[in-house]
């Protein structure tokens, strides 16, 4: 019997002809990925090793990653101290994938790893972070973990009780109307599958749509099955994989490309047509709530919100400021951008789309988590409602239970930027 | 297991942003994490913190309780008033943090129960003193039970070390 993708990946890592459903593997860990929770990783780490005799080592100090990006700049003490605490072990670990408060380096976790050159088709990839499965677009079988399943990853370099998941196939075909985006895809298929949808298995995408889209796009749709239950997305690798890996992440040495078998069993396939969709708009207070746009156009909104791991990318600028340039941000609502990594804002910066923004009167944010979880930045009033372009709008998400948060593309909040209500790109420039 | 009643009744989708907002995500040690255990939920964080919640009771949510981000706090704030998360089902980064840190859940996917009713877990089922039913638990598969034997995955863990060789 055929294997999925991340079946034939999870074998390939744990050096077996083949694994079947629901066997319970501890396949090595070719990259662990952490970020300010890395305070708590050390804590559980250091208990691990309590009464062993031994010295707190961690497996491969190459084979971990830590960035700096929940609450950059350090928005209190607290945060400070947990910071200087992770940089002495990073010290102490000989650990180098590390990226610190920088301009030069630093960003938004699921940026930098993809923009550096760490994630590698075939990798088995863990992050305490939720949204690691956006590393699946790479052909990484990526998922997140808590702290303490880390501090064990640290000690043993290998992730314990990893059940073969099943995998549910979709497969997209046609061409995204003008104003449409993968944003748009990712949010329509979370509200056809639910949040628990795909709880403890993979989506593995194909079609058309799917080989025609740029890493960029690719990164936006694994970033959320998470938000549907999924362990894991996964892009099985093809050129674009590669072109890439190569041309934006600088990776030299040769790669591992494989795909799914031909006849590889699949718990479910869900087809969709790109063309008849149209924007998507994921309401209150669930990922899942997808209405499109037309329902729900009108909607007054007091803060509009650009950038995150999932649109924060250059393109996402580059749509934001083709929408604004020249024009004004509605004196009814405040517009905030944050690029997801510091080699973009540079990018952007070069390439004048943020001196458009600017211009229009959108506020441009450092790169990092920023409002995306209402820590220390952009916050919401009582009563306020915010529309963005970042993945979750959990009651309590912004930094405020008593507001409302509402999930689209760029270009939908960028051309709601203009009007402040929610409005359609779709027919605008 | 143990009896006792249910103090909280929820519903589906319970996301970590409702059981530990992002906003104390810098406080990290399961000693200081209990105090922000459901705290935008103000009447029953305040019973939470005055103590007014016996060890032993249990909360019951529909499903995928524990959706959403990965922090452990939401896992180990629970764990310090020794509560009993019983659930339709749980979403999978919760489930494991769970097991990690030794709170305590039961997966329930027919349970019915109110706030109040006094429940008992044992063998292999939810017994619903209040309304005289019962409801078939769904048990953990091995490996993962074999982490709670253990109790929790630092000991676990450390086990598996001390069979490698020294580095
Ligand atoms: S931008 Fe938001 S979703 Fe992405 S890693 Fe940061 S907090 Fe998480």
């Amino acid at each position: 019997m055929g294997m999925t993708y991340v079946q034939k990946l999870l074998a390939r890592a744990c050096g077996k002809s083949a694994v079947a459903l629901g066997d319970v593997l501890e396949p090595p860990v070719h990259l662990a990925m952490s970020h300010e929770n890395g305070a708590l990783v050390i804590n559980q780490f250091n208990e691990i090793f309590q009464g062993t005799g031994r010295e707190p080592k961690v497996w491969d100090p190459s084979r971990i990653a830590i960035i700096f990006d929940h609450r950059v700049p350090a928005e209190s003490s607290k945060t400070a101290t947990n910071q200087k605490k992770i940089r002495e072990f990073i010290a102490k670990q000989g650990i180098t994938k590390f990226h610190d408060i920088r301009g030069d380096v630093g960003g938004i976790c699921h940026q930098i790893l993809p923009e550096n050159g760490y994630v590698r088709p075939g990798q088995v990839l863990v992050g305490t972070d939720s949204h690691t499965t956006t590393h699946g677009a790479l052909g990484a079988f990526a998922f997140g973990i808590g702290a303490t399943e880390m501090a064990s990853v640290w000690a043993l370099g290998n992730i314990l009780n990893v059940e073969v998941p099943g995998t549910i196939k979709v497969v997209v075909n046609g061409r995204f109307a003008r104003g449409v985006y993968p944003k748009d895809l990712i949010l329509y298929l979370i509200g056809k599958l639910t949040a628990e949808g795909a709880n403890y298995r993979v989506i593995e995408f194909h079609g058309e749509t799917i080989r025609s889209m740029p890493t960029s796009g690719r990164l936006v749709l694994c970033n959320m099955t998470v938000e549907a239950g999924a362990t894991g997305g996964v892009i099985p690798p093809d050129a674009e994989t590669e072109r890439y890996l190569r041309e934006e992440a600088g990776v030299k040495e040769p790669l591992d490309l494989f795909g799914p078998d031909a006849d590889a069993v699949y718990d479910q396939v869900v087809e969709v047509d790109a063309a008849t969709l149209a924007p998507q708009i994921a309401c209150p207070h669930t990922v899942d709530n997808v209405k499109p746009i037309g329902e729900v156009a009108g909607k007054k909104i007091q803060q509009i919100v650009v950038g995150s791991c999932t649109n924060g990318r250059l393109d996402d600028l580059e749509v934001a400021a083709a929408i604004l340039k020249g024009k004004r941000v509605a004196d009814s609502t405040r517009m905030l951008i944050f690029p997801a990594s510091w080699r973009i804002y540079a990018e952007a910066l070069r390439l004048g789309y943020l001196a458009d923004l600017i211009a229009a009167g959108a506020v441009v944010c450092n790169p990092g988590c920023g409002p995306c979880l209402g820590i220390h930045q952009g916050a919401l009033a009582d009563g306020e409602t915010a529309l963005a372009t970042t993945n979750r709008n959990f009651k309590g998400r912004m930094g405020n239970p008593n507001a409302e948060v509402y999930l689209c593309s760029t270009a939908v909040a960028a051309t709601s930027a203009l009007t402040g209500v929610i409005s359609d790109p779709r027919g605008v420039n | 297991m143990a009896t006792g009643k249910v103090v909280r009744k929820l519903g589906d989708d319970i996301s970590t942003d409702i059981i530990y907002p992002g906003r104390f995500m810098a406080t990290v040690l399961p000693t200081e994490t209990p105090q922000y255990a459901f705290v935008d939920d103000a009447g029953f964080n305040r019973k939470l913190k005055a103590k007014e919640i016996p060890p032993g009771s249990f909360i019951v949510a529909g499903g995928n309780f524990g959706c959403g981000s990965s922090r452990e706090q939401a896992a180990s704030c629970i764990k310090g008033y020794e509560i009993t998360v019983i659930a339709r089902n749980f979403a999978r980064i919760f489930l494991q943090n769970s097991i990690n840190v030794g709170l305590a859940m039961v997966i329930c996917p027919n349970i019915e129960a109110e706030e109040g009713d006094e429940l008992d877990v044992t063998g292999g089922k939810v017994v619903n003193r209040t309304s005289g039913k019962s409801f078939a638990i769904e048990s953990l598969p091995q490996a993962r039970q074999a982490i709670i034997d253990a109790g929790g995955l630092i000991p676990y863990a450390r086990r598996l070390l001390l069979e490698r060789p020294v580095r």
